[in-house]
């Protein structure tokens, strides 16, 4: 099924074209369906660099610090940096550089910094200590970090993140998250898919939550010292770029509505990712890519954004009104067993089914690593045993997690002390007991490994303009690790972004930010305000949260699990309808002068039904296999991914047309990847 | 299922607010508390009318966003249990049930169902912190700390600072919230240097925003994280050991 063997249309005869076909995930649409072609939707532009140390990868942390230029302390306070965003890697920038001396002006949606959805995260941290005899070293964690990625993520960048892992724990450690220990007092740890050493530290199933605290108490500290300014319930709706460098944010203070200009030397984007994007997702309600979509309007590339990240161990959807899909730690297949009857539609309760009748799935297919396959292999080893209708549950929508036999082997209370609030939260979310019957699990839309590209620095394509945390895209390539991504977060923040941003500020010293009547200022004012307007204007009859259940649904079904090309052109034509239909439809209740959750949800599906077609046509481009980024027409006879290294060994970095602009296709830029310590190979988890 | 919602309607801090009855007749059991209001909210626009603001993020119970007040208990009905993770199949079909913001002088109304809670942080802001810079931190084997002192640690780490206790107490006290963080800290060994100043700071910032702590008890009640009742006690006990010594430690 070759795509170019179609018949090429262009974007606006496609958006003529049926819209309501609904095909199961994965599978191909309706013979006839529109079908457009790379060509028709996007256009090759000039490739990037990623400014990466000529050294070898291990050496480029090294040699990159060394080259940074320096700010004396007295001259730091002269600098301002805004920072956006209070999780991991937000008010580990913010903090950090409020430790440094620079004046950081801090933004957040939530009413504390506390809320930001690091909070979420459960299983644990990532760290390259290698203290056991399990044979753990900086190289192993590179090489299961790129080969992970499916070898589309930045080699120099996975070693910076393994070196500063083992400084992260001390200070995390240090301001006050109680990691689990060991009954001798030690640091205690735990294995992760797709590694086979022990290097996860935790703390029990709420590492994130304990990460987060002590980062945003640390940023609080920093309050009190007067070198962090906090701005809580402000939302970032514009960046302001002069002079080619971004200076400055426009910000909505969500409970007056009062939009305003905050100009600076330097701007911090930690805004985290986009996977709520298809709605029924793992992430927290409120988060959104408005803060990296508005970014990236003003001229800040972005990476790779079909590589998102279906989380194996979700909770599936039981009812029309679940406002998402509540995950489950992936720490739960270190001792629970992952099954579906070997019988297709076998209806029996699970305890009814003896032993040779169930299907362990991933034990079967990926004896060496079992249960603890990579995330994508997991998910999309689930999605096709619910596809071949072997799915449990009322709605047939997933797998089971089993915990008799870990409860048999480690007796009931170790299985419980491992795991009591993740089993505490199934059975309050399901009303089921995980040690009576199995969990249910479904694949789950839940990490962005792409997001706005950066260089080395953590510098976006807008000098100025930095990234930290999910909202990047740097070190994940196709697929993340779990725990990898709280490691990565906390690494930007603390240990990143303070040696690179005063890099980018020291031979500024001397220069003012923007007035603000400046030009650029002005033009972004009238812009958010315009458009804000515009919302609250529209005559439309249907909420925003109507346009995003449906895009979610346009996008599992599109660019879910498993992708073709014919979906994913079917998605682009659905998008763009669903969008004319959007802007002609919504009805924004309220006012713009409170507090208006309505209109914070409306400009943010707005955004995301722009970026919901670059993401397809990302997907669509990457004529290839890899990682999360499953194509049906690229895989092996076993049904594994299909790279192609020769075409595919790279960053698709895109830009979206200007609004008017006579040529609306996309424009890729690429950077090629190369991999010098870990050679590229066929990932195998068999 | 058929529910009677009364829910509480204010437009912003300044002005009076009311109830207002709204009826959904398609709730479902095992449907959350806020995806009710979700429900109810997808039909107030339907029909033109603004729909209720409230307070909810991660959904899983853990970022602390949301919290209601149930029929005038904090978070909802299902003891220990934050808003988010209230079902529906607590409440028989044909209840009336009242939905209001978290109450407590401490917290003004900013719109209809959701909250200030800015006295928290500022309780945080005080001290609730450790003065150690990036990167200056030992390694973090060096200290060794047992098993039994870091869970304890973590069962007063636990709290999501979402301010139920604060709702549930008839005197608005923030003792709960307050002595789980100073436990939290004092309890292991590498923040401890600065227990008698953090104390203090704490303290007093706490009394500043917040009621005096009668012992009621009410806060560990609601709590959904499972802070234990002595959290309380350690708020009294960390200034008087701060008073004591007269020194920062």
């Amino acid at each position: 099924m070759s795509r170019t063997d179609a018949p090429g249309t262009d974007g606006t005869d496609a958006m003529g074209s049926d819209m309501t076909g609904t095909t199961a995930p994965g599978t191909t649409t309706d013979a006839g369906a529109p079908t457009l072609t790379p060509e028709d939707v996007r256009r090759v532009g000039e490739p990037l660099d990623g400014r990466v140390p000529e050294v070898p990868a291990e050496q480029a942390w090294d040699d990159r610090r060394l080259h940074y230029d320096l700010v004396a302390p007295a001259n730091r306070r002269k600098f301002t940096v805004i920072v956006v965003g209070t999780g991991l890697a937000g008010s580990g920038a913010a903090a950090a550089l409020g430790e440094l001396g620079y004046q950081v002006e801090c933004f957040t949606i939530h009413d504390a910094p506390r809320r930001a959805h690091s909070v979420a995260a459960q299983g644990g941290i990532n760290a390259a200590r290698a203290r056991k005899v399990d044979n753990d070293s900086v190289h192993r964690f590179v090489k299961d970090t790129v080969k992970g990625g499916d070898f589309r993520g930045r080699e120099a960048d996975a070693y910076r993140l393994a070196q500063e892992s083992v400084r992260v724990i001390d200070h995390m450690n240090a301001i006050g998250a109680p990691f689990a220990r060991e009954y001798g007092g030690r640091l205690a740890t735990r294995s992760f898919g797709g590694v086979q050493v022990s290097r996860t530290y935790y703390t029990r199933g709420q590492t994130g939550q304990q990460l987060q605290v002590a980062g945003a108490n640390a940023l609080l500290r920093q309050v009190a010292r007067g070198t962090v300014t906090l701005h809580t319930r402000q939302e970032m709706l514009d960046l302001i770029v002069a002079d080619g460098r971004a200076q400055g944010i426009v910000v909505r203070d969500l409970v007056t509505g009062e939009v305003r200009a905050v100009t600076a030397h330097a701007v911090v984007l930690a805004t985290g990712g986009y996977g709520n994007i298809y709605c029924k997702s793992t992430l927290a309600k409120n988060s959104n890519a408005t803060a990296a979509w508005r970014a990236h309007r003003r001229g800040a590339h972005f990476a790779n954004p079909a590589f998102i990240q279906f989380h194996p161990t979700a909770l599936p959807l039981m009812s029309e009104w679940q406002s998402k899909t509540i995950l489950m730690s992936e720490s739960l297949r270190n001792d629970g067993r992952i099954w579906v009857p070997a019988r297709a539609g076998d209806d029996r309760a699970p305890a009814d089914i003896p032993e040779d009748e169930r299907d362990y799935y991933l034990e079967r297919r990926y004896p060496t690593y079992g249960n603890l396959t990579p995330r994508d292999v997991a998910s999309r080893a689930a999605r096709e045993r619910i596809d071949a209708g072997h799915g449990v549950g009322p709605l047939r929508n997933a797998v089971y997690l089993d915990f008799a036999d870990a409860v048999a082997r480690l007796g009931r209370e170790t299985v419980v002390s491992r795991y009591s609030n993740l089993f505490h939260m199934y059975e309050q979310a399901t009303g089921d007991d995980p040690l009576r019957t199995p969990m249910r699990i479904a694949p789950g839309a839940h990490f962005a490994m792409g997001g706005l590209w950066s260089d080395y620095d953590l510098m976006t394509s807008v000098p100025g303009l930095f990234v930290g945390g999910e909202v990047g895209w740097g070190y994940h390539g196709a697929n993340r690790l779990g725990a990898n991504s709280l490691l990565s977060a906390c690494v930007d923040g603390w240990f990143t972004l303070p040696y690179a941003v005063p890099g980018y500020l020291a031979p500024l010293l001397g220069s003012h930010v923007l007035p603000p009547d400046h030009e650029a200022v002005l033009d972004a004012l009238e812009a958010v305000r315009a458009r804000t307007q515009r919302l609250l204007r529209n005559d439309g009859t249907q909420g925003p949260d109507r346009f995003h259940r449906r895009l979610g649904e346009i996008l599992y079904r599109c660019a879910g699990v498993t992708r073709t090309p014919e979906g994913l052109a079917q998605g682009i034509a659905e998008i763009r309808a669903l969008r004319e239909e959007f802007w002609r439809d919504v009805r924004v209740l309220g006012e713009g002068s409170a507090l208006n959750q309505e209109l914070e949800r409306a400009g943010r599906v707005a955004d995301y039904l722009e970026m919901a077609e670059l993401l397809c046509v990302d997907g669509l481009d990457r004529d290839e296999s890899c990682g999360a980024h499953f194509r049906a027409d690229h895989q092996t006879p076993d049904g594994e991914a299909l790279r192609d290294d020769t075409t595919w060994c790279r960053v698709s970095a895109w830009e979206s047309p200007a609004p008017d602009a006579p040529d609306q296709r996309f424009v890729r830029h690429d950077e090629p990847l190369t991999f010098q310590a870990v050679p590229l190979q066929t990932r195998n988890y068999a | 299922m058929k529910l009677t919602l009364d829910v509480w309607r204010q437009p912003d801090a300044a002005s009076p607010g009311a109830f207002e009855t709204y009826v959904v007749t398609d709730a479902t059991p095992e449907m959350t508390l806020l995806e009710l209001l979700d429900r109810l909210n997808d039909q107030l626009v339907a029909e033109g009318r603004e729909p209720v603001a409230f307070e909810s993020d991660c959904r899983e119970g853990i970022c602390g966003c949301c919290g209601v007040n149930v029929d005038g208990r904090p978070h909802g009905p299902e003891r220990g249990t934050p808003s988010c993770e209230q079902h529906v199949r607590s409440f028989a079909d044909g209840d009336r049930v009242v939905i209001e913001p978290l109450r407590s002088a401490a917290f003004p109304v900013v719109k209809d169902l959701v909250v200030d809670r800015s006295a928290l942080d500022r309780v945080i802001q005080a001290g609730g912190h450790v003065a150690v810079d990036a990167g200056t931190a030992p390694d973090a084997d060096v200290t060794t700390i047992d098993h039994r002192t870091a869970e304890m640690a973590l069962d007063f780490a636990a709290c999501i600072g979402c301010g139920a206790c604060v709702a549930a107490c008839p005197n608005g006290s923030a003792s709960l919230f307050t002595g789980a963080k100073l436990t939290h800290l004092a309890t292991l060994p590498q923040t401890r240097a600065e227990r008698g100043r953090r104390a203090v700071a704490m303290v007093d910032q706490m009394e500043h925003d917040f009621g005096p702590c009668s012992t009621y008890g009410e806060c560990a009640l609601v709590c959904p994280a499972g802070i234990p009742l002595s959290a309380i006690a350690a708020v009294g006990k960390e200034r008087m050991r701060a008073f004591l010594r007269g020194r920062a430690t």
